[in-house]
């Protein structure tokens, strides 16, 4: 049941955010929407009870598709994940000015239902809905509010997505009719038997959808203008979530239903993942404009976990699962940083910035922290997952873990050269009247920094909850 | 059959009427009578309450499919009049007749649902094409309109030719025009000729739905007619001649499946890629919407490509999903000044409600989810992928589809995100109360299509 109340909060209060008036209202509904449904997911992780986590009502019995949803302790993971960003994302970007603010926040909620409803989707037909409705929200989102090429580039990052889901269809419509009495649900598909040939050229199908969204190398090209043109607050939403939507489609559906081919192509899908990764992060160091520069090392974190998600041992597995949720965490602090510099001096250029560190001593704290997360530095919360993907690339090949850790060391080199750049040094014109972050902002990144750290510390309550998953999907393997 | 009767009936009232009321503006409540008199004779009809209980000695035949989809095509009739009424008058000097005539075509279009004889299909699509053509030209002082009735006309009848040659082989082969008569062995001598025959139908029908490479009447019809005949011709008229293709097409001549497989198969790729390729270049919105009349053609030919139970479902969802929208489309457009792209700019801000409507018939067109074209477009393609054959011609329509979205979103685009004073646009309470129902209704078969296709099955 509360599977469905998590859908249903966010969606009903989106569509109720647009007949609302006025900026601060719509700021606040939102915000208490959005705790809501937050304190509903953090009952659903208390309590565990079996009837929370599953539902299933009759929607197209002609078609045997019906509307059932189903947690495991991986759709958990993610929609805790999801429910604990949007507060965050509310709070950090609090003193941002929307023209017609209840449209933005209601788009912002409609898409939160469409993300979570991914997440808990136990039925291929829904599961294609939901995969889509996330999407419209957010082409308005971006298009409305973005930067200047705002349409050209989103418009691209659309038909993109669209394709890939398209053939999505394709490949769910053909193996709906291989079950045998024709449905949707989610283990009548796993149950399917098909030969091998049949699942090499479903697997592209599937596997193009997903890769897009990720995205992986070199399904990616729409990824850095659509982060760089989109309002920052969406921006969150396309890196820490929905980009979570691919990998998380990738453990929940592409493997479980086509292992043979999964093992097939483990090679080609494993070596596009690492190139991405170093190809990323070699263009990170070349950026001048932060956005671009998170954008890219986005990419990169990306790589090494659907390259995990292939390497079919636990390890990869576990530390994949686990990474989802750092690095979404870890993602949100990096743009909830970029959106401050950008709010206070109105530019993103490292070039034009400097020796903000002096003046704004809390935010500086904040971004090492979070940064250093980025970079997985042992006591933080991606350090766990990248050792654990790094453990299960190294069983798989050693020379993938290699390349892979390459872009690690780069990635250390950008970052810290783009805390460096924007916050030490000599302080210019732009920067010399810095004045250190308010309190919604402080509130906002307080949490991510806590939830870094008992991550690293603590990860055991993660790999609790994420054992029925690996354990089904490693099965499967078998 | 009460559909066929009144509309016929109600067309010389209109008629008639038209020699002693001088009143324009009361054509059209007489029309609107008409209309909601015919849907309740049809809803009546579905029911097995009948004026006269008769099939004419076989011509005709009854089954649940195509009197539902009459009542889909009279439905969305209802609604294109209560959005475009005042467009309608506003044409020319003759409302009375241009209602006379929109109520034989509808005759027209019950016959070619409902025929169980070839002859009866031919008379039905004459009746549903001369009065085509004269709407194409009502519009007489308007080089277009005349040039684009002259060209209907004359590859109208050219095609009608060909249609009678085909039945005439079809004839030759079964001696029959009965459908059930359709069916020969396969090793009768006389095969060739129904072969042969059924090409030529296939190549008439073609024509009459403007599928690929028969479409080239098509962009210069639709856009010289003028925009509110253009409405209703490339929807009802279109669907309903799509249904008659259908029946046809998986009734008797399913028997010889593996001789058209293929030419229709052509056809639709075809149909898809010109439309949509085309439809991408357009800088008027009512010459786009010509052309994707056309890409949407292609996805109703996979309904008859494929010819099984999920084809007749989803054509009966593309049916109301294309005609809503398409219409709720038209009805905008009719009351711009501007066709242009830019003409929609920032209409958003102008008319937020209509800017909504409209955005959602547009979200349909392209079969994005919770919107009934996406239905429309899961059902067809759906069909073709059970035939487990062509998987090819699937996937290709896919790529298609996702060229549409360029083109639908374009006018979303210049609606909400483009900057601009935006046009005015004369709105009436009741429109807009349509425009509302119109919405609702495709969002409503978005979500549960088993709304419309539960009806093919209750009884």
């Amino acid at each position: 049941m509360i599977a469905l109340l998590l859908i249903l909060i966010p969606l009903i209060g989106g569509i109720g955010l647009f007949f609302v008036k006025g900026e601060k209202a719509a700021k606040s509904l939102s915000m208490f929407i959005a705790a809501a449904n937050l304190g509903l997911m953090i009952t659903a992780l208390v309590t565990k009870a079996d009837t929370a986590m599953h539902f299933d009502a009759a929607w197209l019995p002609q078609l045997g598709s019906s509307f059932a949803l189903k947690m495991d302790g991986m759709s958990l993971i993610l929609c805790l994940l999801t429910t604990l960003a949007y507060p965050v994302i509310f709070i950090s970007t609090s003193n941002n000015q929307y023209k017609s603010p209840h449209s933005f926040y209601g788009l912002m909620l409609l898409a939160q239902a469409g993300i979570l409803g991914v997440f808990v989707a136990a039925d291929g037909l829904l599961f294609y809905f939901f995969w889509e409705l996330a999407l419209i929200p957010v082409y308005f989102l971006c298009s409305k509010w973005g930067g200047e090429r705002r349409i050209a580039v989103t418009f691209k990052f659309f038909i993109y997505t669209f394709v890939g889901s398209l053939l999505m269809l394709v490949g769910l419509l053909y193996l709906y009719f291989q079950t045998p009495d024709l449905s949707f649900a989610l283990q009548a598909l796993y149950d399917v038997k098909l030969t091998t040939a049949q699942q090499s050229w479903l697997f592209w199908l599937f596997f193009i959808a997903f890769a897009v969204k990720m995205p992986v190398f070199p399904f990616h090209t729409w990824q850095p203008d659509a982060y760089e043109e989109s309002p920052t607050a969406v921006t969150m939403v396309l890196s820490a979530l929905m980009v979570k939507m691919g990998l998380f489609a990738v453990v929940r559906w592409l493997i479980p239903l086509f292992p043979a081919a999964a093992i097939q192509f483990d090679n080609v899908v494993i070596g596009l993942s690492v190139i991405g990764m170093v190809y990323a992060s070699i263009l990170a160091m070349q950026q001048d404009d932060i956005k671009r520069l998170v954008a890219y090392s986005s990419i990169a974190h990306i790589g090494l976990m659907s390259a995990a998600l292939f390497v079919n041992n636990q390890s990869g597995l576990e530390g994949a699962i686990i990474q989802f949720f750092s690095h979404g965490v870890n993602v949100l602090g990096m743009w909830i940083v970029v959106d401050l510099i950008e709010q206070q001096f109105g530019t993103r250029k490292m070039s034009e910035l400097g020796g903000i560190a002096q003046k704004a001593p809390v935010l500086t704290i904040m971004l090492v922290i979070v940064a250093l997360a980025n970079v997985a530095l042992p006591l933080t919360n991606a350090f766990i997952g990248e050792f654990l993907m790094f453990n299960g690339l190294f069983q798989f090949n050693m020379w993938y873990a290699a390349a892979g850790g390459l872009s690690i060391i780069l990635s250390a080199v950008y970052t810290l050269k783009m805390i460096q750049k924007v916050f030490y040094g000599e302080s210019n014109a732009t920067t010399a009247g810095a004045i250190d972050i308010g309190w919604m902002p402080k509130i906002g990144l307080s949490v991510i920094v806590v939830a870094i750290f008992i991550m690293g510390v603590f990860p055991k309550p993660v790999f609790a909850l994420m054992n029925d998953t690996v354990t089904t999907v490693l099965g499967i393997y078998k | 059959m009460n559909l066929i009767l009144l509309s016929a009936i109600w067309g010389v009232i209109m008629m008639f009427s038209g020699l002693f009321i001088s009143n324009k503006a009361t054509s059209k409540i007489i029309a609107l009578l008409g209309v909601v008199v015919l849907l309740i004779a049809n809803i009546l009809d579905l029911n097995g309450i009948l004026i006269i209980n008769s099939d004419f000695g076989g011509m005709l035949s009854f089954d649940r499919f195509s009197l539902l989809f009459l009542t889909v095509a009279v439905g969305s009739l209802l609604i294109y009049l209560l959005l475009s009424n005042k467009h309608i008058i506003e044409v020319g000097n003759h409302p009375y007749e241009y209602y006379a005539l929109i109520f034989f075509i509808m005759c027209g279009v019950g016959l070619v649902a409902l025929y169980n004889n070839l002859l009866i299909l031919f008379i039905g699509i004459e009746i549903i094409s001369i009065p085509l053509y004269i709407l194409t030209g009502s519009d007489k002082r308007n080089l277009k309109s005349n040039e684009a009735a002259l060209k209907y006309f004359l590859m109208g009848a050219f095609s009608t030719g060909i249609f009678l040659l085909g039945i005439a082989f079809i004839y030759g082969g079964t001696g029959s025009f009965r459908l059930e008569s359709l069916v020969l062995a396969s090793n009768d001598q006389l095969r060739p000729f129904l072969i042969i025959g059924i090409v030529f139908v296939l190549i008439a029908l073609s024509f009459k739905v403007s599928a690929a490479p028969f479409h080239f009447w098509t962009p210069d019809v639709y856009d010289g007619a003028p925009t509110v005949f253009t409405s209703f011709m490339a929807t009802i008229v279109k669907v309903a001649l799509f249904v008659g293709f259908l029946n046809l097409f998986s009734g008797p001549f399913y028997a010889n499946y593996n001789e058209w497989q293929l030419s229709v198969a052509v056809i639709t790729a075809l149909t898809l890629l010109i439309g949509n390729i085309t439809a991408v270049f357009q800088q008027s919105v009512k010459r786009m919407l010509a052309y994707s009349s056309i890409a949407q053609a292609g996805f109703m030919m996979f309904a008859v490509f494929a010819g099984n139970d999920f084809a007749k479902q989803g054509m009966l969802l593309y049916a109301a999903a294309y005609c809503l929208a398409t219409i709720g489309i038209f009805s905008v457009l009719v009351k711009m000044k501007d066709f242009t792209f830019d003409g929609f700019n920032a209409l958003a801000k102008k008319e937020p409600f209509v800017a909504f409507v409209l955005t959602v018939c547009l979200l349909s067109l392209a079969g994005i989810p919770l919107t009934a074209g996406f239905f429309a477009k899961y059902f067809v393609l759906a069909a073709a992928v059970k035939t487990g054959t062509y998987l090819w011609l699937v996937i290709f329509a896919v790529l298609m589809a996702a060229i549409s979205v360029y083109y639908y979103f374009r006018v979303i685009q210049a609606m909400y995100f483009k900057e601009g004073d935006g046009q005015d646009i004369e709105t009436t309470p009741v429109y807009k109360a349509v425009l509302f129902v119109v919405a609702a209704l495709i969002i409503v078969l978005g979500v549960l299509p088993s709304s419309l296709l539960n009806w093919l099955t209750l009884y």
